[in-house]
């Protein structure tokens, strides 16, 4: 079977490649790229992209599909339809999940569901420690044989160091990162906030940027020691950023992400104890916004990861102490990720690179490039078409979003895995090839 | 003016014309308190609801009876949260209060946001009568009250706050009244209860006793919770005591004819001297008095804008809630009969089903 | 365009006539400043009950208790209204009990002030008579009440206002139809 995906601008930072080029399709696989008109001749269904970016399929480093255990909030399957609305064509999930993936059972289990589903391509991460409970080291040879990708207590901190250490040191052996979650516990004390003015006003208990600080030297600090790799998840402050930032520049293999919440808002956000403002760690100040930012442009910051955390409504309307951390992001990343590209951030295909090129180079997989041969994952966008999030219309089974009733620019039209095409804007559908 | 707060949930927010307002009618009402029938009959056949998640003798005793000297009938739930753990979200209990239709639900509880999230579902009028570590709306307006009535205008006096303001709602309602009318506000403590924040609130900053009660006109003392040493805000109650409880000699610092307040229950011997917690410059027990009146004006502003409020609603948004249902509960028969749609928009034609099936049999 | 006709029904020194004459009615029916109190209902029945209590005290050599009631608190028509009313202050500075009490107005309407304000006052005590003095009776009675000391009684319509204008609060003294 052939597709010709016609008339898009495409854009394949893999291959610096920016340039108006017609796809050619076989079997799943990349055949071949050509100026528009190519493949007039071929006979092939036709997938009009004018207007269009066409991109290699986006990668989400860092997202919670909640299962098994926690349906209710999230599956493989309404978690992977959330992602290839939001343009998502692989995942890599949490093993934060009801039991804990902490060894290679659930890490196959999870595999299964999401081959089930046929959507999203699905990359569990195992857990660092039995439970989570940051005592002893999970099945991690296990669950890599099983599928695992990647590394992570996620949700909580390894307060641990010595056992900090020793997964570095373990996982060398798989060439897997080890994504953390920065906090000290000790510092966060049960904070529900950003610890500073607005924490102050509304009498929240706030978390300080040093919890998260702290944390990130530390990792940095065991990362020079075991020449680990250290991927440090959702970076929240400017201080964190720079820590990177000497990192990287001294050769060690320590790399950041950057959930879009944290790039687009700040404390601001929790005036009025909006719980959907609520999430680990916590929206920040205005300056660490902006630092977001900076990271974002010199590479401080190598991708963007939504930290998609499905929650309840029951978990979500309830005292602001109490309630879930967590957004929901799969659907909205592209377009937030695309105002930075307007605001002048970085360029276009230095967003695609955020997004697709350099996860799927930190968990060695063999996407984010549009490069002949390779499977046909690709995103279809159009930057200029805006939208309003309505949290009823998300394909998630939750709805926990901050950024109800905004209006976004920038919508995904079409989104293919291995050449299947897993979504279709409705908007565009009838649309004459 | 009129009041046009539909809710209290707090100092912020509320303009010096505001508060000045509701304290002159919490001042019209002190003299219900002195009189020898202590009651008027406003409130007469409204119903208020003290949901109060945290025990309280003060605040609780003192709503309910504000609001039985309004004659309004005060009913107390004291609910613990960890009856709330097993069961019941917040919620839940407001709707279902809600839906006995009271004409206000003054709400205690230990997180802070709690009466914003009942505000939210908009059902009837919500007073925070304390939230976590946020406000205390009821409790700063009783002290700026009793401020006035012995030093006159608070503008350009000087008001020093003393003890645990992090975890303070009562300082946190106290520094936006006082600031918002004009008072110059010091904040004393040791430097773990006194967050860097604080500056921005336009307040001096104090972490010696003595230098910051120097020509003070009042002296505010906030209730150290003793649990707080436990988690290493301080070493024990004896070196808390020892830079921070208000002694005869540290009071020789303020202005001679300085007030003290203390919102209650009080630590004798921790942050305040019996010496002076007893002796003439305190002015504590008049706050309770006061904090009668200040809850009387307060039920009397958002509960008797209520039937206005609701009918408003009712004609914006359709949706026939409170008042107008009720008076129909009382007839249905009328109601069955005679169903009016021209005065009838969208879900108010519930009734009817209830109705109907009946009917049915029986032709 | 003109608005509609403006009368004034009483001037400044109708007035002053009107409350000389309701100081001698009240001394003549009460034999004298006695026990006498006079409470004014918010807020020109206060002016003038002050007023009369001078001229009483200009007669009699003896002032009066004076006293001052907001009715606020005891309306009929809580919540009812389109505005709030605000709360003043009520003050009886005396026992009410064995009194015999002078309630103050500015006009007589409806009736449902006074009846809100005997309400108020036999809260403070029993007195030995209530009796009601107003500047202007202007008809249209919904309760069972009437004035023991009038100064005009002027027929109205219900659509027509009257405005009692004082010194004290208005800087000048007159009565208005409008």
């Amino acid at each position: 079977m052939r597709m010709v995906v016609q008339n898009g601008t495409v854009i394949d930072p893999a291959n610096r490649l920016e340039a108006d080029r017609d796809l050619l399709i076989e079997e799943g696989v990349i055949r071949e790229l050509g100026r528009p008109g190519s493949f007039a001749a071929v006979e092939a269904q036709r997938i009009d992209a004018s207007g269009c970016v066409v991109a290699p399929g986006l990668i989400d480093m860092h997202v919670h599909l909640r299962e098994p255990g926690y349906e209710y909030k999230e599956t493989v399957l309404t978690g992977t339809q959330a992602a290839v609305a939001g343009g998502f064509t692989a995942l890599a999930c949490m093993a934060n999940t009801s039991p804990v993936n902490d060894n290679g059972a659930v890490t196959r289990f999870i595999v299964e569901q999401a081959r089930a589903a046929g959507l999203a391509r699905v990359f569990p991460i195992g857990a660092l420690s039995k439970g989570l409970h940051g005592e002893e080291l999970a099945a991690i040879g296990e669950m890599v044989e099983a599928g695992a990708v990647a590394i992570s207590d996620d949700g909580r901190p390894v307060m641990d160091a010595n056992l900090m250490r020793r997964a570095l040191e373990y996982c060398s052996m798989f060439d897997v990162p080890i994504s953390v979650h920065e906090e000290d516990l000790h510092l966060s004390a049960g904070g529900s906030m950003n610890e500073g003015p607005t924490s102050v006003r509304l009498g929240i208990r706030g978390v300080p940027s040093v919890a998260e600080e702290v944390m990130v030297a530390r990792d940095i600090a065991l990362a020079r020691l075991t020449r680990g790799r250290v991927h440090i998840a959702h970076v929240s402050t400017r201080r964190a950023v720079a820590l990177v930032r000497q990192a990287k520049a001294e050769g060690l293999a320590v790399t950041a992400e950057v959930a879009p919440h944290h790039f687009t808002l700040t404390e601001a956000a929790v005036e009025g104890y909006d719980t959907h403002a609520k999430m680990s760690p916590p929206l920040r100040l205005a300056d660490d916004v902006t630092a977001m930012k900076e990271g974002l442009r010199d590479g401080s910051i190598d991708a963007i990861a939504t930290d998609h955390a499905p929650h309840h409504r029951d978990e979500k309307e309830v005292e602001f102490d109490q309630a879930a951390h967590g957004v929901t992001g799969l659907e909205t990343a592209l377009p937030l990720t695309l105002k930075l590209v307007r605001d002048g951030v970085f360029c276009l295909s230095e967003a695609v690179r955020k997004l697709s090129v350099n996860p799927a180079r930190i968990l060695g997989l063999p996407y984010g490039t549009l490069a002949v041969g390779r499977p046909a994952d690709l995103t279809l966008f159009d930057t200029r078409a805006t939208w309003r999030v309505d949290p009823l219309a998300s394909r998630s089974r939750s709805q926990n979003t901050p950024f109800a009733g905004w209006e976004l620019t920038g919508k995904v039209r079409l989104t293919m895995v291995e050449g299947r095409i897993v979504y279709a804007d409705c908007e565009q559908e009838g649309k004459p090839a | 003016m009129t009041f046009s707060q539909r809710h209290f949930l707090g100092i912020e927010g509320l303009s010096r014309d505001e508060l000045l307002f509701v304290l002159h009618t919490a001042e019209s009402f002190r003299e219900i308190s002195e009189r020898e029938v202590k009651k008027v009959p406003t409130l007469r056949g409204k119903t208020i609801i003290n949901l109060f998640y945290e025990s309280s003798t003060r605040t609780r005793s003192s709503f309910e009876i504000a609001a039985k000297r309004l004659s309004a009938d005060a009913i107390n739930i004291s609910a613990s949260t960890s009856s709330v753990n097993k069961g019941e979200t917040l919620l839940d209990t407001a709707r279902n209060l809600c839906a006995m239709r009271p004409a206000a639900l003054v709400i205690r509880h230990p997180a802070s946001g709690a009466p914003h999230l009942l505000a939210r579902l908009d059902q009837c009028p919500v007073i925070n009568a304390g939230d976590g570590a946020h406000e205390h709306p009821t409790q700063a307006l009783l002290d700026v009250m009793t401020i006035r009535e012995h030093l006159g205008d608070v503008a350009g006096k000087s008001i020093a706050i003393v003890g645990d303001i992090l975890h303070s709602r009562v300082a946190r309602s106290n520094i936006l009244a006082l600031t918002t009318l004009g008072a110059q506000v010091r904040l004393i403590g040791p430097p773990t209860l006194l967050p860097l924040e604080c500056s921005r609130w336009g307040v001096e900053r104090h972490t010696n006793l003595r230098a910051g009660l120097a020509g003070v006109d009042a002296i505010m003392m906030l209730r150290l919770q003793r649990e707080r040493q436990m988690r290493n805000f301080f070493p024990s109650l004896d070196e808390y005591a020892r830079g921070f409880c208000l002694t005869v000699e540290a009071l020789k610092e303020a202005k001679p004819n300085v007030i003290i307040l203390h919102p209650g229950p009080m630590n004798r011997g921790v942050e305040i001297d019996s010496r002076v917690a007893d002796g003439p410059y305190s002015v504590i027990l008049e706050q309770v008095t006061n904090g009668v009146a200040v809850r009387m004006a307060v039920l009397y502003l958002l509960t008797t804008q209520e039937r206005l409020a609701t009918q408003e609603q009712s004609v914006t948004n359709g949706q026939a809630v409170g008042q107008e249902r009720t008076d129909r509960q009382t007839q249905p028969g009328a109601w069955a009969e005679r169903p009016q749609p021209g005065q009838e928009k969208g879900p108010s034609r519930q009734p009817e089903p209830f109705l109907l099936p009946e009917r049915a049999v029986g032709q | 365009m003109p608005q509609a006709a403006q009368r004034i029904v009483l001037d400044s020194a109708a007035i002053s006539r009107a409350l000389t004459r309701i100081a001698h009615e009240i001394l003549e029916r009460n034999q004298g400043g006695d026990q006498l109190a006079l409470v004014g209902i918010h807020t020109r029945g206060v002016d003038l009950s002050v007023r009369l209590a001078d001229k009483i005290a200009a007669v009699e050599g003896v002032r009066p208790q004076c006293g001052a009631i907001d009715i606020t608190l005891y309306r009929d028509d809580v919540g009812r209204t389109r505005t709030q009313p605000e709360v003043h202050g009520t003050s009886i500075p005396f026992a009410v009990d064995t009194m015999r009490i002078v309630l103050v107005d500015d006009v007589l309407y409806t009736g449902r002030t006074v009846r809100a304000a005997m309400d108020a006052l036999v809260d403070f005590g029993r007195p030995k008579s209530i009796q009601l003095a107003v500047l202007v009776d202007r008809g249209h009675r919904e309760l069972p009440i009437r004035p023991d000391y009038v100064g005009k009684n002027i027929p109205t319509s219900y659509e027509e206002r009257v405005s009692v204008c004082l010194v004290e609060h208005d800087g000048q003294d007159r009565v208005v139809i409008e």
